[in-house]
């Protein structure tokens, strides 16, 4: 694998956090505006694969932590647990159900079953990505 | 009716030059004819649904329904898990032809037409 | 009633955990539960015999009328009764029979749950419920005829009944389909009470063909009946369980359930009647032919269900009578005569009946039960068989038109062989010279007694009080017939001509048994050449054709050339598309470029540029980078015409598809000029006809819309009771959250084989 340029690799580390709060935030405003689970996991995973280009594939590893299969299995999980609420309710499977919680300084907060089910979507795409890219990467060494 | 026909004609053409390639004994040019293809599929299902300028399915701030017509947003929809889905798919489909090529050791898909090798 | 079904496939699935806690007495300990529901059904028999029927329904799939809805009348209950009632039998007398076998927990398993779809199949009130019972017992009885799965007799005999037993499934489904829609329901108490007559219908003809293949395959009826005395290749108990009282029954059941509808048509008549009674002719000549004892006793079964067939169709009082007789005293000798034949096997390793004689002082038991079971086999006084066989030939004396005469010389004929049918496996293994066996001649242990005793004391008890079986009875045939036959059962119908043909046909039976050895020879030189063109040789054939006809579909359509497969699927959407084209009377396109602004024009040829330049460049590189332009361009189009999302997304895609490429595709060789010219050439006019006619497609569908776009209810409703102001995305995550559920799992599927064939080639390679 090719070594990463200086330049690269000092751009990355200012990127990765940048691009990483990028992608939350097109994760929680998805559901008003453009974004979404899918363009967010999207650019996540983006933003890890450009480390592992700039790096190598150990160290990628090693900043993610968590082994994007695991991720693929917790998204998944997310994803078909939301609708089990409105199962209990007595409501078709994945109906979405809306709970508005007070939070002590930080105001009022809009908690949602499609909200799980979206941050479902995004471990998914970056679970589905990076075990590829990185499974490929590694194979190449 | 704005740029259907012209999305038509496009179509029609990514479809032609993607059955091309697939129709290769070449490999990678099947992987590339499958890229192909899914772009020309997606804009088919997009194209069908009528196509609007400069109106997102997009909810402004304080209103309960989009002033005016809006694009249909179930077409975009579907596609959007289209692009996500078929790009799975060519990973998939790439890795399967590398190995595939390990195995054979050719990039002939003529080489590849026996369950035993 | 759901409950006592489903507790039988609960305890199935339990039956090895209880085998291996209980050890060598499991058959009883788990006959406890057949006998638990014979009491449960016998609780309903004074409700039924006062003439009235129970329904009972739970919803299961309401928007399809499939329900779980159970009926019971005399019909359903005599099943339901004889099948637990023979269960607990069977049950029991199988946990000796097979004990210490090492696969006696499935075995357990297997009968347990074929006997709750049995019970399932004649208590259903929907008939799709039933039909899927009705393939249930296909499916199991498969897995227990083939249960000694080591010989290829028993695979080959289990495969065989399957395929003649499922492939007239089939014809049934269609019939029952055709059924409920010309009867407008779905649950036979309403078709059956229904004020319209189907016979009037155009569908009639077609639906009582099909329900009769499904049902004369699954009764062995001729021409179908070869698979059942193969399928005597199942232990003994399955013998004695499936293929006399329950699963061949099934096709009986089904016909007398349908009479009083379908039935009363020359159609039916003739067809029941005729293909009965050649059946029942048939069974008892091959029965006489046949030396090994099981083989004896299929073939008197086959004998028996033409004989029921036969009675259905002539459809008389008399008929339903005999019929609803004939059902009981059958299942309780012949359960009784199969758990003895496995008797004699167990107790001296002996099948073939001209090798037994003499067991009556080993055997007294087995010898006294299997004379008092093969004399009602023979419909000999004062038993229940001799009470069936006299209301047979009244009913066979009384058919319509020619079947008058045809019926009653076959049934007597049959009579006359069926004589010595249990003449032979009555009599000649325990009297007579003792031969030489191969194991020492022993008593069977009493599980295997306490069943045939039963049986065949019951069959005594029956004969000679008829007036105890006489409330079921009625019901019953009130259930075939559809009217209440108001008879009462007699031992004794005084000196007439159904009594004349009995003493003939008892007369003429035993003469044949005297001289049996010299008969089957004689029959044997005679009847070879007619055994070259026998149905089973005729199913031989089509078996032998459908493996040569998918040895060669598979050379011509699945040859291993991907560019075939490609080839015909484009050609074949073509083909359709242009089909439909025609069909709705040509194309209209209107088309005006008029509307079209510069910088989508542009955007357009570039794209269309890039995918001809990648179809024809050799360089691998400029392939890569024109697919960007395709991919970016692609994106610019859904950004430019209000799809935002999809722009991102394609961008995102598009690099990501590069990383890919860049990733593996480079490690592939170079490309290579494969083709000749010629071949281009083809492949191109191939190309241009499928990129034509895509968009041609899309011009046609531009003026249409069939129906109002589901897309509006999206739009309204998104902010309203989705919260969500981006319409893509609340569709994404809520209105079609399954959609994309499910698209998440593809996505994990594809991960995950893209990991697994890295991982394991990198394992490959280590070792």
């Amino acid at each position: 694998m090719m070594a990463g340029s200086l330049i690269l690799q000092t751009g990355t580390r200012l990127l990765l956090p940048l691009l990483l709060l990028f992608s939350v935030f097109l994760l929680l405003r998805g559901h008003d505006e453009p974004g979404g689970g899918f363009i967010a996991g999207l650019v996540a995973a983006m933003a890890f694969a450009l480390y592992m280009f700039a790096f190598d594939v150990y160290k990628a590893r090693a900043i993610l932590r968590i082994d994007p299969r695991n991720m693929l299995g917790i998204g998944l999980l997310l994803a078909t647990v939301s609708g089990v609420p409105a199962l209990l309710q007595g409501r078709a499977y994945l109906t979405s159900l809306w709970w508005d919680v007070e939070v002590p300084l930080f105001g009022e907060l809009k908690l949602s079953t499609p909200l799980v089910f979206d941050i479902g979507v995004y471990l998914v795409v970056i679970g589905t990505v990076l075990t590829i890219v990185l499974a490929l990467a590694e194979a190449e060494e | 009716m704005t740029a259907e026909p012209l999305l038509a004609i496009l179509v029609g053409v990514l479809f032609a030059t993607a059955t091309y390639l697939m129709l290769r004994r070449s490999l990678v040019k099947l992987v590339i004819g499958l890229i192909l293809l899914s772009n020309a599929a997606n804009l088919l299902i997009f194209a069908t649904s009528g196509l609007t300028r400069g109106a997102p399915p997009l909810i402004p701030e304080g209103m309960l329904t989009p002033e005016g017509p809006v694009a249909d947003p179930l077409p975009q929809a579907l596609i959007l898990t289209a692009i996500v889905i078929s790009f799975g798919v060519l990973a998939f489909a790439v890795v399967l032809i590398h190995r595939a090529y390990e195995v054979v050791g050719a990039d002939d898909l003529d080489e590849m037409k026996d369950t035993d090798t | 009633m759901l409950f006592a079904i489903l507790s039988i496939f609960v305890v199935a699935a339990l039956a090895p955990v209880v085998h291996r806690a209980t050890g060598r007495h499991s058959g009883w300990v788990l006959a406890l539960l057949p006998a638990a529901l014979f009491v449960y059904f016998a609780s309903f028999v004074p409700t039924v015999a006062a003439g009235e029927t129970v329904r009972l329904a739970w919803q299961w799939m309401p928007g399809l009328d499939v329900q779980f809805s159970f009926l019971i009348d005399g019909l359903s209950l005599m099943f339901a009764l004889l099948i637990a009632g023979i269960g607990v039998f069977v049950v029991s007398y199988a946990g000796r029979y097979l004990e210490g076998h090492r696969d006696l927990g499935r075995f357990y398993v297997l009968i347990l749950s074929f006997m709750g779809s049995m019970l399932g199949l004649v208590l259903a009130d929907n008939i799709i419920l039933m039909f899927i019972f009705w393939e249930l017992t296909s499916i199991t009885s498969y897995l227990l005829i083939g249960f000694n799965h080591e010989q290829l007799k028993a695979r080959k005999a289990a495969l065989q009944g399957l395929i003649v037993t499922v492939g007239g499934g089939l014809a049934l489904l269609a019939g029952l389909v055709l059924l409920g829609v010309a009867s407008g329901s779905w649950e036979l108490s309403e078709i059956l009470a229904g004020e319209d007559s189907l016979h009037e219908h155009a569908l009639y003809l077609p639906l009582v063909i099909l329900i009769l293949l499904g049902t004369f395959t699954k009764s062995a009826q001729f021409p179908f009946h070869f698979w059942l005395p193969n399928a005597m290749a199942a232990p003994t108990p399955v013998s004695a369980y499936l293929h006399s009282a329950t699963m061949v029954k099934a096709g009986v059941y089904l016909m007398a359930r349908l009479n009083p509808e379908l039935g009363g048509t020359e159609l039916w008549t003739w067809t029941l009647g005729l293909f009965g009674a050649v059946t029942m002719f048939t069974g008892a000549w091959m029965a006489i032919q046949s030396t090994e004892i099981k083989k004896l006793l299929a073939y008197s079964t086959v004998m028996a269900l033409g004989t029921l067939t036969m009675l259905i169709g002539i459809d008389s009082p008399y008929a339903a009578m005999a019929g609803a007789t004939f059902l009981l005293a059958h299942s309780l000798y012949k359960g009784a005569l199969f758990m003895l034949a496995g008797s004699i096997d167990h107790g001296t390793g002996e099948k073939e009946v001209p090798n037994m004689g003499g067991l009556r002082r080993a055997m007294p038991l087995t010898a006294a039960f299997s004379v008092i079971a093969a004399l009602s086999l023979a419909g000999l006084p004062p038993l229940f068989g001799f009470v069936g066989k006299e209301l047979m030939l009244e009913a066979a004396l009384g058919a319509p038109d020619a079947l008058g005469v045809v019926l009653p010389l076959l049934a007597v004929a049959s009579a006359i062989l069926v004589v010595a049918v249990a003449a032979i496996v009555g009599l000649r293994p325990f009297f007579g010279a003792r031969p030489e066996y191969a194991r020492t001649p022993h008593e069977s242990p009493g599980a295997m007694l306490a069943g045939p005793a039963v049986l065949a004391t019951l069959g005594l008890i029956f004969g000679i009080f008829p007036a105890l079986a006489q409330p079921l009875v009625v019901a019953t045939a009130t259930s075939i017939h559809g009217a209440d036959p108001e008879m009462q059962l007699k031992l004794w119908h005084g000196i007439n001509l159904p009594l004349g043909l009995s003493l003939l046909s008892l007369a003429a039976g035993l003469v044949i048994y005297r001289f049996w050895d010299s008969v089957r020879a004689g029959i044997g030189r005679v009847m070879a050449p007619a055994f070259r063109v026998a149905p089973e040789r005729g199913y031989d054939r089509f078996m032998d054709g459908l493996v040569w006809f998918s040895a060669f579909q598979t050379r011509v359509l699945q040859n291993g050339y991907l560019r075939t497969y490609v080839m015909v699927t484009m050609l074949t959407t073509v083909a359709l598309v242009l089909a439909t084209f025609a069909t709705l009377g040509g194309l209209e396109i209107t088309v005006s470029f008029a509307d079209i602004l510069v910088h989508e024009w542009v955007i357009a040829a570039l794209v269309a540029l890039a995918a001809l330049f990648v179809a024809t460049t050799n360089s691998r590189l400029a392939a890569v980078a024109s697919l960007g332009i395709i991919g970016f361009g692609v994106s610019l189009i859904y950004v430019f015409f209000s799809a935002p999302d999809l722009g991102i997304t394609q961008v995102l895609v598009e690099t990501l598809t590069v990383i890919l490429l860049v990733l593996v595709l480079f490690r592939l060789p170079g490309f290579l000029k494969f083709s000749n010219p010629l071949t281009r050439v083809r492949d191109v006019i191939a190309s241009l006809v499928v990129g034509v006619t895509m968009t041609a497609v899309l011009m046609a569908t531009l003026g249409v819309q069939y129906f109002p776009a589901i897309s509006e209810y999206h739009i309204a409703e998104s902010e309203p009771s989705a919260y969500g102001r981006n319409i893509v995305n609340v569709i994404l995550v809520d209105f079609r959250a399954l959609d994309t559920l499910g698209e998440l799992f593809v996505l994990a599927l594809a991960a995950v084989g893209v990991y697994a064939m890295i991982k394991f080639r990198a394992e490959d390679r280590k070792s």
